[in-house]
């Protein structure tokens, strides 16, 4: 399965490859790869149902405890399916709505990345490797919103997203590491057994806090709610793929996974419950005002994010079935309507629902799919979402803390979505007819196969809910009630929830009825709720450039010298603590020292005082070259051949590089006053000093064991290589390598941006009036 | 910058390119065992081509190169990084170096070199690319017409 997931990847980077070969029918072929893995999935299905729990150990970094180990139980089982053949099908529908579109190939390539992204996620066993997933799906996420990038409204969307899910992700590092701390353990299927002793300890508090903030923001629970209806500026696929049935939910996944290890508590039952009930009231709310019907659906999946985060917090054992039934409800039919909204939009010309009616006539299927999936969402029988909605509905009855408010906000949610759902099908398919931008049609059959499938699976299992049953058992053995029986019916009798149901029908209806009314009277309220939390949103943004421009103009003046004084201080501060104060090493200075290690020592510093004291550039960079030289000669005595041929080398290219800026630089003049001369001094002196003693403590200490002991040891039998230095640099500390590559290619990078993209004439000029490279340089640094 | 006037570096340069070229491939394959790897063996490979450059003009070195020293930047890093991808076959850790002796000619080939060569192509992409800019920038200030004529350069 890893070699799959990081198969998936080198897949996606295939893609254009695939366009060009087989053209329009790429998605088409790329969505074998999750059809594929939908297969085999389906494969495992007697392992999780008998109730074990699937290991897949794979090791990654083992020093660190990070492995790549997979953990497949009922909940990773189902979130996996439904990214696999939701995605499956995405792209399927893909084909058709971006068929000819000039950015097909850039299209594949991100939404596979995020496919297997978001299955890394759910299945991943180690904390490390969820959350590097986790930014994964955020990053793909970001481009897909953004990928109309020509488009202003677009771009800012999607930077709006990316923050707000990222800066959860912060948070959530944060709560992953004082998690492991707090469980001693970085592995989940650990963690989730020691629920006892999490919900002890000192640490529960803020982990749980920076947990929640990572699960709130990336399921865009109230107050962060702002970010997902903004995202429907990314193409339909996406919208319906990514911010319904998947990314949005792995918050939501997060704390289901985390709910035995977590749950329970007095603060999580509140927080939760609250929190989604709230959201799921906004977002129902909200979506009243919009006639978009894009905008209508995202706000409505607010709702279904908010009910998912409630029913885990009300964690009853009802409230779990509720959760795996309404999850897998939310994820059919709002698949499907999404797909819905794009052929509407593909057909018609036009998203804004008040613009579109009496469609059932030129587009009959459409119509009924639909019918079927808005049934679904409404909650109606005999429809899957309304097995949902009742048994959310008893869950919300037997909750144990607040329970006639979450029941007030749950009850005003249903009837508001019912009033959504009708909004979004009997708007644009009934009534009277009226003139679209586009005369409509049906779409072709390839693009009615998805949203037809998920709207019949819906129909299926809202008939015949016994077929979930084995399935929603394995999920709620993996978030906490192992013992549950579970049996799922449509008709459960004459109770509450059904008379609940029924008034929340004739509400929703009546809410419908006067839609246009009532919207007319929101949009008066619009300078009110633009107060909300987006307005905060902005405003930190805006502070945060201030800031940025503040502390850019404070340290960053451009000025090379300043940055070195800057850079040298934060040394002398931090690398002077930790000597003095924490380790307080006492350097030995009884050295032996040869006669030719005083004269290369001599020639050093002779060097290094004449650069400070020349009156000419070339004179100067010629005294900095003996000193690289004595460098070099150094390197030599002490027999590290490697180090002087690079020291050799590097003094060359210095030569190379002189010879073309020398005409550019600035006349050598003395720009400094004598004050700041003595304060460089000082400063250079210190740093020099500092250095100085810590080299000598580093060699004569007895206390810190020699790391250059083992690579001596294991250069030949491990890294088969008898020069050691080449050994560390590609197969010991590769990676540091690796790094170091990146920023050598950061670098030139930056020396090319700069120079070819310099500023024009006029600009970057010096203090004595000369056009002046190195000042250009930085104003672009 | 153009070709330079003195004849003796413009035929030194073309003869001495190749066996530079073909002393920092001796540098890098011996790495492992002897003084040398893939930093040392770019280093000399961009004084070499520095060297072209000098005597012959920027433009006589991208023609003679066919790719962009910034592509040479990215196919150097993208070595690195798939260095790192055969020890999951293997079902290693991450970055596990794999060794592999190629029968016939009994060489030893394995993922460090694959990366020193990444290494390598890091190093000449990146001076490369700093001179060659500087030198194109040097070209626009003395003769603004030849603006265009740098930019196509660059592109091949």
């Amino acid at each position: 399965m890893q070699t799959a997931v990081l198969g998936g990847f080198v897949a996606a980077a295939m893609a254009p490859l695939l366009h060009r070969w087989f053209g329009s029918r790429a998605p088409l072929v790329m969505s074998l790869l999750p059809a594929s893995l939908a297969v085999w999935l389906i494969g495992q299905w007697p392992v999780i149902a008998s109730g074990d729990v699937l290991l897949l150990e794979q090791a990654w970094v083992p020093g660190l405890d990070i492995t790549l180990t997979f953990m497949i139980d009922g909940l990773a089982w189902l979130f996996a399916m439904l990214i696999t053949v939701i995605g499956a099908l995405v792209l399927v529908y893909t084909g058709e709505y971006l068929r000819g579109h000039r950015d097909l190939p850039r299209f594949l390539v991100v939404i596979t990345a995020f496919m297997m992204s978001m299955l890394g996620l759910v299945l991943a066993d180690n904390l490390v490797t969820l959350f590097v997933f986790w930014e994964l799906t955020s990053i793909t996420s970001y481009l897909l919103i953004g990928f109309n990038h020509t488009d202003l409204a677009a771009r800012k969307a999607a930077l709006q997203g990316l923050l707000v899910t990222v800066g959860g992700g912060l948070a959530l590092l944060a709560g992953f590491v004082l998690l492991a701390l707090a469980g001693d353990s970085w592995s989940l299927h650990e963690l989730v057994q020691r629920g006892d002793l999490l919900r002890g300890h000192d640490l529960y508090t803020p982990l749980l806090i920076c947990v929640l903030l990572g699960a709130f923001t990336k399921s865009a629970q109230f107050p962060f709610h702002f970010w997902l209806p903004n995202a429907m500026a990314a193409p339909t696929p996406v919208s319906a793929y990514l911010h319904s049935a998947t990314m949005v939910k792995a918050g939501v996944y997060l704390l289901a996974r985390l709910h035995p290890a977590l749950g329970g508590t007095e603060s999580w039952v509140i927080t939760l419950s609250l929190v989604g009930a709230v959201t799921m009231a906004t977002g129902a709310f909200l979506a009243m005002q919009h006639t978009n019907v894009k905008k209508l659906l995202a706000y409505s999946t607010v709702m279904g994010l908010g009910t998912l985060t409630m029913l885990l917090g009300i964690g009853t054992e009802k409230a779990l079935v509720a959760f795996a039934v309404f999850l897998l409800a939310h994820s059919l039919y709002k698949g499907a309507l999404f797909m819905v909204a794009g052929i509407l939009d593909h057909e018609t010309g036009t998203k804004d629902v008040t613009a579109m009616g009496g469609l059932r006539h030129l587009m009959p299927a459409t119509a009924i799919v639909a019918g079927v999936a808005g049934l679904s969402l409404a909650g109606l029988p005999p429809l899957l979402g309304f097995v949902g909605k009742e048994l959310m509905l008893t869950s919300v009855l037997e909750s144990s803390s607040w329970r006639l408010l979450i029941l007030l906000l749950a009850f005003t949610a249903a009837f508001l979505t019912l009033a959504v759902a009708a909004i979004i099908v009997l708007r644009p398919f009934f009534g009277k007819r009226q003139d679209t931008p586009r005369p409509p049609h049906d779409p072709s059959r390839v693009m009615l196969a998805g949203p037809g499938l998920l709207a019949a699976l819906s129909l299926l299992f809202g008939l015949v809910p016994g077929l979930l049953d084995p399935v929603v058992g394995a999920v709620v053995a993996g978030i906490g009630a192992p013992e549950a029986k579970v049996h799922l019916a449509l008709w459960h009798g004459l109770n509450l929830p059904l008379a609940l149901s029924l008034a929340s029908l004739a509400l929703g209806l009546t809410t419908y009825r006067f839609w246009d009314r009532l919207r007319a009277g929101l949009t008066r309220l619009a300078p009110l709720t633009r107060r909300g939390p987006e307005a905060g949103y902005d405003a930190l943004m805006a502070g945060l450039v201030i800031l940025a421009d503040g502390q850019t103009r404070f340290l960053q003046n451009g000025y090379i010298r300043n940055y070195l004084v800057m850079t040298l201080l934060v040394l002398l501060g931090l690398v002077g603590h930790a000597f003095f104060f924490r380790h307080g090493l006492a350097p030995d200075v009884t050295l032996s020292i040869y006669f030719h290690e005083a004269v290369t020592a001599g020639l050093m510093i002779a060097g290094a005082v004449a650069a400070c004291v020349m009156r000419s550039r070339l004179a100067a960079v010629a005294a900095l070259g003996v000193m690289g030289f004595s460098i070099a000669l150094t390197f030599v005595l002490f027999s590290a051949p490697d180090l002087a041929i690079t020291q050799l080398l590097v003094e060359t290219l210095t030569v190379i590089l002189l010879v073309l800026v020398l005409f550019r630089l600035p006349h050598f003049a003395t720009l400094s006053t004598p004050t700041e001369r003595l304060r460089d001094l000082l400063v250079a002196s210190l740093t020099g000093g500092l250095i100085t003693l810590l080299m000598l403590a580093v060699l004569s200490g007895e206390r810190l064991p020699r790391i250059s002991d083992y690579m001596v040891a294991n250069s030949q039998p491990l890294g088969h290589g008898h020069n050691i230095v080449n050994v560390i640099l590609v197969d010991f500390r590769a990676l540091d390598t690796l790094g170091e590559m990146f920023v050598l290619a950061l670098a030139a990078i930056g020396v090319f941006a700069m120079l070819r993209f310099h500023a024009a004439p006029g600009e970057g000029v010096d203090r004595d009036g000369r056009r002046n490279l190195a000042s250009t340089e930085d104003d672009h640094g | 910058m153009g070709r330079s006037g003195t004849l003796i570096l413009n035929v030194a340069a073309r003869l001495l390119l190749p066996l530079q070229l073909l002393f920092s491939m001796f540098l890098l394959l011996r790495g492992h065992d002897e003084p040398g790897g893939g930093f040392i063996a770019g280093l000399v490979a961009s004084g070499a081509f520095a060297l072209y450059l000098f005597a012959q003009g920027p433009r006589a070195l991208s023609e003679m190169l066919k790719v962009s020293p910034r592509d040479l930047i990215g196919m150097g890093l993208l070595l690195g990084v798939l260095s790192t991808l055969p020890a999951w076959w293997a079902g290693d850790p991450f970055f596990t170096a794999q060794w592999w002796t190629i029968p016939i000619i009994d060489f030893k080939a394995s993922t460090p070199l694959i990366f020193d060569i990444g290494v390598y192509l890091v190093v000449v992409g990146s001076v490369l690319t700093a001179i060659t800019a500087l030198v194109e920038t040097d070209q626009d200030e003395y003769d603004p017409t030849d603006y265009d004529q740098a930019d196509h350069d660059q592109t091949h």
